[in-house]
C-alpha cells in the first residue's frame, strides 16, 4: 500500500481554499482583496509547477509520488483514507490547474461587483478542481467532484450575463445528473464486501480483484455509469448542450476555469477510471467511444460554424475538440499489432493543450467583451487595428486551436489521429475532416471580428493593459513551448499511462 | 565537405531573424524599421552562401548523411528532426534562399513607409525559415510541420493588409483550400503509422523518408515490400492531394489568384517561386514511391496537363496584371506536375528552377509598375515603357523566358518537359502521354498569347490614367492601405528595387543553358548537368532501382514545334492587340460566350463558394444540424427538466405530513428491498 506524507500536494490543493477563508476575514478594500487573491493564486501556481517539475519520471521511480496519506474512515467494510498523490497522468494536470487558476484570478482584475464573494468562490473552485486531479481515494474524488458545482453555480448565476440563472441551473442539473450515475457506481463498489476499499490505486492495479469480486453490478454497467458522468463533463455529443449556455453566460474567469480545467476532469476520469479500472470493458467498448468521438468532432465543428457569439463559438469548438479525447481513449481497441500508449497520450495531451488554448481564447474574448461591450460577431470587426496585442494572442490561440504545427494543439491532435487511425481507420479518417472545419470557423471568426476596416464606434478602444497582458503572455509561452518541445509533457504522461496500457488486452 | 551545423544554420539563420524581429526589433526599435529588413537580409545572405556550399558538397559526392534527433516517440515509429541533403534538396535550397534574398532586398524599397514594416519582415523570415526547413526534412512529419508552417506564413502574408476585407478573405480562402488537400496528406501519414509495426519488423522507421522509399519497393527488386497494391496507389494519391493543394492544381487552384491580395513581393516569393512549388517538390521527394504506382502517376500527369491548359485560358482575359501572372503560375506548375507524372523527373525540377527566377522577376516587375501607377488593373496602365525602361526591359526578358523563346532559361526547361512527355519513360500508358503532350503544347500557344497581351497592355500604347482614373471611374472610396505607393507618380522604381530585378533577369536569361547545356563540355559544364545531377540523386535514393531513366538529347524537331507554338501565340496576340487594338473594344459576339466563361473562371469559384460552401454546406447542411441542436438535442433536455419539475410537484403532493402515510411507504419500501434481495441473491 502506498503511504507517506510530504505535504506538497496537500498544499497545492488547499492553499486556494485557505486563501478563500482569509479573504472572508479581510476588510472591505476591494483592491487588497484582489491583490491577495492574485498572490494566493500565484503561490498555488508555483506549488503546482513545483509538483510537476519535481516529479520523477525516470524508469526506477515510484509510480505515485508526493503521497499524502492517513486513515480517514477506518474499519473493515469501508476503508476510505485521505489519500493524495500524483502519477505521470495527473502531475501535468495539476500544473495546468495552477496555471489556469492563476490566469483566471488575474483575468478577474476588473471585477468590481461583490468582490469578496467573487474571489472566495473562484479560489474554492480551484481547490475543488485541483483535488479531483490530486486525490487517489474514490470517495474523496467524488467529494471534490461535487464540491466544484457550488462555486461554479454561484459564479455563473451572480456574476454572469444574459440568461445567467437558466444557464447556471442547466449546468447544475446536467452535472448532478451525471454524478448521480457515478454515485450509483461508487456505492456498488462500496457494498461489495470483497473489495472494501476506495483506494483507486488498489482498484486499478489489482484490476483482477475488481473483475473477480462479485460486484453488485456487472462491470460493463459500472463502466457505463462512470462513463455517463464523464461524458457529460467532457462533454460528448449528445449531452453537450449545457456547455454553450454555461460558457456564454458565465463571467470570463468562470469560462476560463470551465474550459481550461473543469472539462478536463471528464477526460481525466475516462483515463483514470474507465480505462484504468475497467481495462477489459474499455477494450470491449472502445469502438463506441471512437464513434461518439468522431460524431462530437464533426457535429461540434459544424455547429461551431453557425455561431455568431464569440463565446458560444469557442464553446462549441470545445465540443469538437473534446471529441478528440474520446477518439484517443478509444484507440486502445486495436485488432492487430502491438498496443502502445500513443492514442492515450494524445488524449491526455489534448486535455492539457486544449486547456491552455481555450483558456487563452476565453481570456481574449473576455477582453473584447469588456472593452467593446459586445460579443456579437457581426457587430465586431477591425479590432486588430485597435487592440493588436489581443488580436495577436487570439490569432496564436486560434492557430493552435486549428492544429498548426509548432503550437501545442498540433501535437495532441496528431497523437490522437495516429493512435485512433491504427485502431479504427474509418471513423478516425472522418474525424480528420474536422481539421478543415476548424480552419474554417477559426479563420472566419478572426476575419469577421478582428480584420477588416477599423470601425468608428470602436475608435476609443484600448489595447490590453499590462496586468491584462500577463495571463495572455503566460499562456502563449506555454502553447509555443509545448508545441516546439512536446516531450516535456509526453514523457511525463507516458510514465503515467504505460502502467495503464499494460493492463489492457492488446498490449504486448 | 560541409558540416552538419552549417546546414542547420541555413534554417536557423532566418528563424533567428524571426525571433529577433518579432521579439526585439518590432516592440522596442519601432523608430528604426530598416533594422528589421537588415535583420533578415544579412543572415539570409549568409544562408545563400551556405546553400551554394551544400550544392558544391553534394555535387562532389560527399556523404551528407547525418543522424536525426528524436522529437517525439510515438511507439512503433519515431518522429525525428533530421537532414535529408540530397541533390533535390541542394537545388531547392538555392532556389529558396536565392529568390528570398532578392525579394527581401526589393521589399526594402517596395514596403517603405508601410506601418507594418517590421511585421512584414517578421512574417517573411518565418516563411523563409519554414520553407528551408521543408526542403531539408528527413522525416515525413517534420516535413508536414514545415508544410503547414509555410501555409500559415502564407496566410499571414496574404492577409498582411488585414484592414482590407478582400485580403482577409483571400488569406482565409488560401488556408482552407490548401488544407483540404492536406487532409489527404495527413491520412497518408496516418496510414504509414497503421503499418508502423511492419516497418519496425523490417528495421525501418515508418516516418523516415528514405525508409518510406524502401518500403514502397517490391521485395523482388530488393525493397521492403511493405506498401503495395491499391493501398500504395491511395497512399500516393493522398500525398498528391496535399501537393495539389499547395501547388494550385485543379480542382484546388482557386485560392491562388485570390492570394494576389498580398503585397507583391510576397506573391513573387511565396506564390510564384517557392511555396507553390513545394507541391512539385513533395511529389519529387516521394518519387521512388510514385514510380511504383503507374495509376497515381497517370492521374498526376493528366491533372497537371489539364491544369496547365485550363489556367492558361483563364489568363487570357484577366485585366489584373498580378492575376494573369497567378494563372500563369498555376499553368507552369501544371507543366511541372505533368512532367513528373510521365516520368520526366529531371526536366520537371529543372523547370521549377528556371521558373522561380523568371516568374519572381515578372512579379517584381508588376510590383514596380504598381509602384508607379498605384494600380494592378491593366486597363489603367499603358505606355509605361518610356518612363520605366528598366522595368520594361526586364519584364520583356521574363516574359519571353516564360513563353520559351530560345535561348532564354524557360525555353530549355519547357522543351525538356515536352521531350520527356513525348518520349515517355514507360511509367504510364502511351495514351496518357499523348493527351498530356497535346494539352501542354496547346498551353504553349496560350502562354505566348497572354504574355504578349500583358506586356502590350502594360507598357505600350498611351497611358490610361493609373489609380486616379480607376478611383474616379469606379467611384469607390479609397481603401485603407490599398492605394499602395500613394497615387500615380510615373517614374522608374528606385535602385533598391531594380537591382534585384536585374539579378533575377540575368538568371532568367542564362540559368537555363548554364545549368543544363545541351551539348557536352561546350562551356566547361557537363552536358545536361542539372538533369544528370537530379537523376543521380534519384537513383541513389533507392539503389535497387537504378537505370530507370535516361536523359534525352536535345531534339531539333521539338525545339521547332515548341518555338512555333510560342511564336504563334505571340503573333496572334500581336495581331489582335497591336494591329486591331482589341484592348479598347468589347469582344466581338463570336467569342463573347467564351470570353464570359473565362472571365468568370469557368464559374468554378461561384460553384465552390456560392453553391457548395455557402448554400449547400453552410445554409442547408450546417443550418440543419444547428437547428437540430437547438430544437431536438437541447429541447429534449429542457423537456426532461420539465418532466422532472412536474414529477417533483406530483411527488411533493404525496408529502402530506401524516406519519401514517410515511409509515406505509417505509413498509412498502422495505418489502421491495427484501424481495429484490431474494430475487437477485437467491439465497
Amino acid at each position: 500500500m502506498v503511504s507517506g506524507f510530504t505535504g506538497l500536494l496537500t498544499a497545492a490543493v488547499f492553499l486556494p481554499a485557505a486563501g478563500a477563508m482569509v479573504i472572508l476575514l479581510l476588510g472591505r478594500g476591494d483592491r487588497s482583496i484582489r491583490t491577495f487573491a492574485v498572490l494566493v493564486a500565484l503561490a498555488d501556481m508555483v506549488v503546482a509547477l513545483l509538483v510537476f517539475a519535481l516529479f520523477d519520471q525516470g524508469a526506477g521511480a515510484d509510480r505515485f509520488q508526493f503521497v499524502d496519506r492517513f486513515s480517514w474512515i477506518p474499519g473493515e467494510t469501508l476503508r476510505a483514507s485521505y489519500f493524495m498523490g500524483v502519477d505521470g497522468l495527473s502531475a501535468p494536470l495539476v500544473a495546468l490547474t495552477g496555471i489556469i487558476g492563476f490566469c483566471a484570478v488575474l483575468g478577474s482584475w476588473r471585477v468590481n461587483h461583490r468582490v469578496k464573494e467573487y474571489f472566495f468562490w473562484l479560489l474554492v473552485l480551484q481547490t475543488a478542481v485541483m483535488g479531483v486531479f490530486a486525490t487517489l481515494d474514490l470517495l474523496l474524488f467524488f467529494l471534490f467532484w461535487e464540491l466544484e458545482l457550488v462555486p461554479m453555480y454561484m459564479l455563473i448565476s451572480i456574476w454572469g450575463s444574459g440568461r445567467k440563472e437558466y444557464s447556471a441551473m442547466k449546468f447544475l442539473i446536467f452535472t448532478l445528473l451525471g454524478s448521480a450515475f457515478m454515485l450509483v457506481a461508487i456505492v456498488a463498489v462500496f457494498v461489495t464486501p470483497e473489495l472494501g476499499t476506495f483506494d483507486m490505486v488498489e482498484l486499478s492495479t489489482q484490476g483482477s480483484l475488481l473483475a473477480a469480486g462479485a460486484v453488485l453490478l456487472p462491470l460493463s454497467v459500472l463502466f457505463w455509469l462512470f462513463f455517463a458522468n464523464f461524458a457529460v463533463k467532457l462533454p460528448s455529443w449528445p449531452v453537450h448542450t449545457w456547455l454553450p449556455d454555461a460558457h456564454t453566460d458565465a463571467p470570463t474567469a468562470a469560462s476560463v476555469m470551465l474550459a481550461g480545467v473543469m472539462l478536463k476532469m471528464g477526460g481525466y476520469g475516462l483515463l483514470r477510471i474507465n480505462v484504468g479500472m475497467f481495462p477489459g470493458e474499455a477494450d470491449r467498448f472502445a469502438w463506441a467511444l471512437v464513434i461518439l468521438g468522431a460524431i462530437s468532432v464533426l457535429y461540434g465543428a459544424v455547429v461551431t460554424l453557425r455561431q455568431t457569439d464569440l463565446k458560444r463559438l469557442i464553446a462549441y469548438s470545445s465540443v469538437s475538440h473534446m471529441g478528440l479525447v474520446l477518439i484517443g481513449v478509444g484507440s486502445i481497441g486495436i485488432s492487430e499489432g502491438v498496443l502502445t500508449a500513443t492514442g492515450l497520450k494524445g488524449a491526455a495531451m489534448q486535455l492539457f493543450t486544449h486547456g491552455t488554448i481555450t483558456g487563452l481564447l476565453f481570456l481574449g474574448v473576455g477582453l473584447v467583451y469588456e472593452k467593446a461591450h459586445t460579443r456579437y460577431i457581426p457587430d465586431l470587426g477591425g479590432l486588430a487595428g485597435r487592440m493588436p496585442f489581443v488580436a495577436a494572442a487570439m490569432l496564436i490561440a486560434g492557430l493552435a486551436s486549428l492544429g498548426l504545427p509548432g503550437l501545442s494543439g498540433f501535437v495532441s491532435e496528431l497523437l490522437v489521429f495516429l493512435g485512433g487511425f491504427k485502431a479504427y481507420p474509418w471513423p478516425t479518417a472522418a474525424a480528420v475532416l474536422g481539421i478543415i472545419l476548424a480552419a474554417g470557423y477559426i479563420l472566419w471568426m478572426m476575419e469577421r471580428a478582428f480584420f477588416g476596416p477599423k470601425r468608428e464606434r470602436f475608435a476609443d478602444l484600448t489595447d490590453a493593459s499590462l496586468v491584462e497582458r500577463v495571463p495572455l503572455a503566460l499562456l502563449v509561452v506555454t502553447i509555443v513551448g509545448v508545441g516546439v518541445y512536446p516531450a516535456v509533457l509526453t514523457d511525463v504522461f507516458a510514465s503515467g499511462l504505460d502502467p495503464i496500457v499494460t493492463l489492457l488486452p492488446g498490449s504486448g | 565537405m560541409i558540416g552538419e551545423a552549417y546546414i542547420w544554420a541555413i534554417f536557423l539563420l532566418p528563424l533567428g531573424s524571426f525571433a529577433a524581429i518579432s521579439l526585439i526589433i518590432g516592440p522596442f526599435f519601432k523608430r528604426w524599421p530598416l533594422l528589421s529588413g537588415l535583420a533578415l537580409i544579412l543572415p539570409l545572405a549568409v544562408a545563400v552562401g551556405l546553400s551554394v556550399w551544400v550544392l558544391r558538397s553534394v555535387a562532389l559526392g560527399h556523404d551528407l548523411e547525418f543522424a536525426s534527433y528524436e522529437w517525439l516517440d510515438v511507439g512503433a515509429a519515431t518522429i525525428e528532426l533530421g537532414l535529408l541533403t540530397d541533390q533535390l534538396t541542394a537545388i531547392m535550397l538555392i532556389v529558396v534562399t536565392g529568390v528570398s534574398l532578392a525579394v527581401q532586398v526589393y521589399s526594402l524599397g517596395y514596403m517603405r513607409g508601410d506601418n507594418g514594416y517590421s511585421r512584414y519582415f517578421a512574417y517573411m523570415s518565418l516563411f523563409t525559415a519554414s520553407m528551408v526547413g521543408l526542403v531539408l526534412s528527413a522525416n515525413i512529419i517534420q516535413l508536414y510541420v514545415f508544410w503547414e508552417l509555410v501555409g500559415a506564413s502564407s496566410y499571414l502574408l496574404i492577409g498582411f493588409w488585414h484592414e482590407r476585407p478582400a485580403a482577409a478573405a483571400a488569406a482565409k480562402k488560401a488556408f482552407i483550400v490548401t488544407r483540404i488537400g492536406d487532409v489527404g496528406f495527413l491520412i497518408a501519414i496516418l496510414y504509414l503509422f497503421f503499418k508502423a509495426d511492419d516497418f519496425a519488423a523490417a528495421g525501418l522507421n515508418a516516418f523516415h523518408i528514405p525508409d518510406i522509399w524502401l518500403a514502397a519497393q517490391p521485395l523482388a527488386i530488393g525493397g521492403a515490400g511493405i506498401l503495395g497494391g491499391m493501398a500504395l496507389t491511395w497512399f500516393a494519391l493522398g500525398i498528391f492531394a496535399g501537393a495539389a493543394g499547395k501547388s494550385g492544381q485543379f480542382p484546388l487552384h482557386s485560392w491562388l489568384p485570390d492570394a494576389m491580395e498580398g503585397p507583391t513581393p510576397v506573391s513573387a516569393l511565396i506564390h510564384a517561386a517557392t511555396m507553390v512549388a513545394a507541391g512539385v517538390f513533395l511529389v519529387a521527394r516521394f518519387y521512388p514511391v510514385f514510380q511504383q504506382t503507374g495509376d497515381a502517376l497517370a492521374i498526376i500527369a493528366l491533372v497537371g496537363a489539364f491544369t496547365a491548359f485550363m489556367a492558361a485560358t483563364m489568363g487570357l482575359v484577366n485585366n489584373d496584371i498580378k492575376r494573369v501572372m497567378a494563372y500563369s503560375t498555376i499553368s507552369q506548375l501544371g507543366y511541372m506536375m505533368a512532367g513528373l507524372g510521365v516520368g520526366a523527373y529531371g526536366p520537371a525540377i529543372f523547370h521549377l528552377f528556371t521558373h522561380a527566377s523568371f516568374k519572381a522577376l515578372l512579379f517584381l516587375g508588376a510590383g514596380s509598375v504598381n509602384h508607379a501607377t498605384g494600380t494592378f488593373d491593366m486597363r489603367y496602365m499603358g505606355g509605361l515603357r518610356r518612363v520605366m525602361p528598366w522595368t520594361y526591359l526586364l519584364t520583356v526578358i521574363g516574359g519571353l523566358s516564360l513563353v520559351g523563346i530560345i535561348p532564354l532559361a524557360g525555353f530549355w526547361s519547357k522543351d525538356e518537359i515536352l521531350v520527356g512527355v513525348w518520349t515517355g519513360a514507360g511509367l504510364v500508358e502511351p495514351r496518357v502521354g499523348q493527351v498530356t503532350f497535346g494539352l501542354l503544347l496547346a498551353g504553349v500557344v496560350l502562354t505566348g498569347f497572354y504574355t504578349f497581351r500583358m506586356i502590350h497592355r502594360t507598357f505600350h500604347g498611351e497611358f490610361r490614367g493609373g489609380v486616379d482614373k480607376e478611383m474616379e471611374e469606379r467611384d469607390k472610396p479609397e481603401q485603407d492601405g490599398a492605394g499602395h505607393g500613394g497615387g500615380v507618380h510615373l517614374a522608374e522604381s528606385p535602385v533598391v528595387m531594380v537591382a534585384p530585378m536585374i539579378v533575377l533577369g540575368l538568371a532568367a536569361v542564362v540559368s537555363g543553358y548554364l545549368a543544363n547545356p545541351q551539348w557536352d563540355k561546350e562551356i566547361g559544364i557537363q552536358g545536361h548537368w542539372i538533369n544528370e545531377f537530379l537523376l543521380e540523386g534519384l537513383e541513389h535514393s533507392v539503389p535497387e532501382l537504378a537505370g530507370h531513366f535516361e536523359v534525352h538529347d536535345f531534339s531539333r524537331w521539338m525545339a521547332v514545334i515548341s518555338t512555333g507554338a510560342a511564336v504563334g501565340g505571340l503573333a496572334v496576340a500581336g495581331l489582335l492587340y497591336g494591329l486591331l487594338r482589341a484592348g479598347s473594344k468589347e469582344p466581338p459576339w463570336v467569342i463573347r460566350p467564351v470570353h464570359t466563361l473565362l472571365t468568370h473562371k469557368y464559374y468554378v469559384d461561384a460553384l465552390y463558394e456560392g453553391v457548395v460552401v455557402r448554400r449547400g454546406f453552410y445554409r442547408a447542411f450546417a443550418g440543419a444540424i444547428d437547428w437540430l441542436d437547438r430544437n431536438v438535442v437541447d429541447a429534449a433536455v429542457d423537456s426532461l427538466g420539465w418532466i422532472s419539475r412536474t414529477a417533483g410537484a406530483a411527488i411533493g403532493r404525496m408529502q402530506t405530513g401524516q406519519v401514517q402515510v410515511y409509515g406505509s411507504f417505509v413498509l412498502l419500501g422495505t418489502l421491495a428491498i427484501i424481495l429484490a434481495f431474494y430475487l437477485t441473491w437467491k439465497i
